[in-house]
């Protein structure tokens, strides 16, 4: 199908964004690489009255890393992360992750800040950043909000961003020593929509784990920071630890059914990726058996 | 505010100016604008991959670009690589190949394949199945779509040697 008509404006800076943002309000609607928006107005899913295109403002390109925290601008592109020697060195999860977006005609022009505000349920970044830790900055006329990952997804397609408001940046904490990463999702195909993924980081001392964020999406109506990681934390994982922690995510989850895989399958899919991503990060190839159920 | 806009951009290395709403794509821009009907429209939200163009160097979907956005960009379509011979040995081995029956998405197939036999010239065949995973097709069972371009990354590495 064709977009319905709508009227187009090119930002040339944030301020001037920000301005159009406040006069419009919720009657605009942001375009940055246009791969989540281009194929909601074409489905007619999305008929805002004005697009604001930012993609010309230099401002807010750019990776940098320092005082221990990686900057990684909203227009920065999913090819340029995955290119990034910057990223690859400071936050390797989204190196591997980003390779799962997509394919590479749509990561030439996607970007981060518009996959983030997006905010599909299904799609990595989110969860990459509430695995990493990562603070969100938003801009309106009023000022810069800045926001934990974890508290950014409200929703299908919800953020907490305002009409009013752009992400500008993510701030992502940069990778120390013993820091530890793990990506993986089952898609039918390379570059499909996951059925459930995890994308997890962790602090290990020894063979401990001092710190583990596990970041699950496809998995509910939005990117979920798993509690049930606690289970896992502070001493020696042995498999009945595991178990609970297994439990503790089945509770904790609320995965829909679709074409693509049943509730079900999902809650299954979910725990093994549990397992897989313990045994993966300590090697210990021992805790990822199958149930015998 | 919904009118038409003023747009200058390249295509296929010549200048164009244009006025085009804001709703239109650039598929649409170069098919019913300049006559460019080697650009196919399947699915218009970015599944199907028939529509790939390169902009600035980089493959991307037209159905998911704004013509307005192209504002200043180079373009380059399945006629401009076809005509100034980039590709003339991966199309002789499509056809070789029997890489394509109804050829819907062989000028999407080709502008994939290209860019792959561009950035990695060494490309198994894993490799080049995951870079035209984004491009459809519904006659082939892509085998042969692979074996050609599979071919075409050997013999153009063969000739460099």
């Amino acid at each position: 199908m064709k977009a319905s008509a709508f009227s187009y404006t090119r930002a040339s800076s944030v301020i001037d964004a920000l301005d159009l943002l406040a006069l419009h309000g919720d009657q605009a609607k942001v375009l940055s690489g246009g791969q989540s928006l281009m194929p909601a107005l074409n489905l007619r899913l999305s008929a805002p009255a004005l697009l604001v295109d930012i993609g010309a403002i230099s401002e807010l390109r750019g990776i940098s890393a320092s005082n221990g925290v990686l900057r990684i601008g909203a227009l920065i592109r999913h090819v340029d992360i995955l290119r990034s020697p910057d990223i690859a060195e400071h936050a390797p999860l989204l190196t591997e992750a980003i390779a799962h977006v997509a394919h590479p005609a749509i990561r030439n022009k996607g970007t981060i800040g518009g996959s983030l505000a997006h905010a599909d349920p299904a799609s990595e970044l989110p969860a990459c950043t509430i695995a990493l830790d990562a603070t969100i900055v938003v801009r309106s006329k009023e000022g810069e909000r800045r926001i934990h990952a974890a508290d950014f997804f409200t929703g299908i397609y919800e953020t907490v961003l305002s009409p009013e408001e752009l992400l500008v940046a993510v701030e992502v904490p940069v990778k120390r020593p013993n820091s530890v990463h793990f990506f993986h999702e089952y898609a039918r195909r390379k570059g499909d929509y996951a059925i459930v993924g995890l994308a997890a980081s962790g602090i290990l001392e020894g063979d401990v784990f001092a710190d583990l964020r596990l970041g699950f999406f496809a998995v509910g109506d939005r990117a979920l920071l798993a509690a049930a990681s606690k289970h896992l934390t502070g001493k020696p994982v042995t498999a009945s630890m595991l178990v609970d922690a297994q439990a503790a995510l089945d509770a904790e989850l609320d995965p829909q059914d679709d074409q693509q895989a049943s509730a079900g399958m999902r809650r299954y899919l979910a725990r093994q990726l549990t397992a897989r991503c313990v045994a993966t990060l300590l090697r210990r190839p021992d805790l990822e058996t199958r149930p015998s159920a | 505010m919904t009118n038409p806009i003023p747009i200058a951009l390249t295509v296929n290395g010549e200048g164009v100016s244009a006025q085009v709403l804001p709703r239109l794509n650039l598929a649409d821009f170069l098919r019913e604008h300049l006559g460019l009907t080697g650009t196919h429209v399947g699915c218009e939200h970015g599944v199907c991959g028939a529509c790939t163009v390169r902009v600035n160097g980089d493959i991307v979907r037209a159905c998911l670009l704004l013509a307005v956005q192209a504002e200043n960009a180079s373009v380059e379509t399945i006629e401009g690589l076809s005509d100034s011979g980039e590709i003339s040995d991966l199309q002789a081995a499509f056809q070789n190949r029997n890489a394509l029956q109804c050829g819907y998405c062989t000028p999407g197939m080709l502008m994939a394949a290209q860019d792959i036999l561009k950035h990695e010239p060494q490309a198994d065949r894993e490799q080049i199945r995951e870079h035209l995973s984004g491009n459809y097709c519904r006659c082939t069972g892509y085998h042969a779509i692979v074996d050609a371009v599979e071919a075409t990354a050997r013999a153009r590495s063969g000739q460099a040697r």
